[in-house]
């Protein structure tokens, strides 16, 4: 349970793909124009992801090193194909809304990251839960920011008109950039902040339980 | 339509007002990553226009002729991510071979390549006719077409990585507070440039 917990908080947290890795950002900044995009390209992403550590943990022993990034390729090709054609079947809007970049999903350097860096290197429910996890870090992101362009850029969140104003700069492709500059910096902040409390934490016990030895001695 | 008409439609709607990196948020990841220095962003800019051209040469008469012919169009995305991975190998290896000196200062941007999603992008943008035909205002799509959006797609990806590398330059002098610096202030960045080419898709 406890690794479990301490992959899928690494992946969700302190290595969100989004804010702190910095991977897949073409996708970020198309796709956050309103949040329900954000949240569709998201779970698109975890579905792929999941499926593609999945299968390359299975594969892990069977694919030879020296083809593996050939092999990784195919693998999630084919998946992204795949989820194409439900897409385009079942949910038409967000295949247009997705448009060109539902196919760039191959090239999404988050996939291919985690199947070199932990995929291929650890079993199948580790690498299952490191997807998963770290799908649903990207989703968050991509929420987060799709919800705060729609709310300032159209005034409204998740297709619902909630306020009479807007600011027609955060949908431009400038407003993009400028709310993903903004949340990567407040996130670094923010996580910084709590890391270092963490660790004067543990310096204070650290120093209390040495005193304490001394005493005791 | 003549000749210059189509060169003066593509060149404002590939390099203005559909910048790649800037408008289509494609090949952000170079544009972030290779734009510390001017003289490598024009390297990378300039190893992108050639493999996008050289990619769009071999992708769209595969799509045309061979994958719509056989129904199998479906597949495209197999098909050109081979192609464009079989095709960066290959250029490597011949620039490597020939042109030694043309590799020493464009090679290392290689084997990034495969994976930007420009490329990709441009091959994937210019099989869909309908879009292409409204954005470029003609009548009718073929090869050339497809090859004159690439270099222009390739040109105006260079003309914005070297904007942002001339000013990652001059900002890397200035003082600036621990927060910001790194990739927050070159979004903000990024967002002024991106300001700066939206006055374009007012034409």
């Amino acid at each position: 349970m406890n690794k479990y917990a301490k992959i899928s908080i690494n992946g969700l947290v302190w290595n969100n793909p989004t804010f702190k890795l910095m991977l897949g950002m073409c996708a970020t900044l198309a796709l956050t124009t309103t949040a329900v995009n954000g949240i569709g390209m998201g779970l698109t992403v975890t579905v792929i992801l999941l499926l593609s550590n999945v299968l390359i943990s299975l594969l892990r022993k069977a694919i030879p090193s020296s083809v593996r990034i050939p092999a990784y390729v195919v693998i999630i090709a084919t998946l992204v194909t795949i989820v194409r054609m439900v897409l385009f079947k079942y949910l038409p809007d967000l295949y247009d809304a997705m448009g060109v970049f539902l196919p760039l999903i191959v090239v999404n350097c988050i996939i291919l990251g985690r199947a070199e860096a932990f995929a291929s290197k650890n079993p199948v429910l580790d690498s299952a839960v490191d997807g998963l996890a770290t799908g649903l870090g990207f989703t968050l992101a991509l929420t987060t920011m799709g919800i705060i362009r729609e709310l300032l850029g159209k005034g409204s969140l998740f297709g619902i008109q909630i306020m009479n104003f807007s600011i027609g700069f955060f949908s431009s492709s400038a407003g993009a950039f400028f709310v993903y500059g903004i949340c990567i910096m407040l996130f670094t902040q923010i996580s910084e902040s709590i890391q270092l409390s963490r660790k004067e934490k543990q310096g204070r016990e650290l120093r209390k339980n040495l005193l304490n030895q001394e005493v005791q001695a | 339509m003549n000749f210059f008409t189509l060169l003066v439609a593509v060149l404002v709607s590939a390099v203005f007002v559909n910048n790649f990196i800037l408008v289509q948020f494609l090949g952000i990841c170079p544009f972030l990553g290779v734009s510390k220095k001017t003289s490598s962003a024009f390297g990378m800019g300039m190893a992108v226009t050639v493999v996008m051209v050289l990619a769009t040469l071999v992708t769209y008469p595969l799509y045309q002729f061979v994958l719509v012919p056989l129904n199998i169009a479906y597949l495209e995305i197999i098909f050109f991510i081979f192609v464009i991975a079989a095709l960066v190998q290959m250029l490597e290896k011949i620039l490597q071979k020939f042109i030694p000196s043309l590799y020493s200062t464009m090679g290392i941007y290689l084997p990034l390549i495969t994976t930007n999603c420009a490329i990709l992008g441009v091959a994937e943008l210019v099989i869909d006719e309908a879009q292409m035909l409204k954005a470029l205002g003609i009548a009718s799509m073929n090869l050339g077409v497809a090859l004159l959006y690439a270099v222009f797609a390739g040109l105006g990806f260079t003309l914005a990585i070297v904007i942002m590398s001339g000013l990652r330059e001059k900002m890397d002098k200035l003082r600036l507070p621990k927060a910001i610096a790194g990739a927050p202030i070159t979004m903000i960045a990024a967002c002024f440039m991106a300001m700066a080419f939206y006055v374009f898709t007012l034409i």
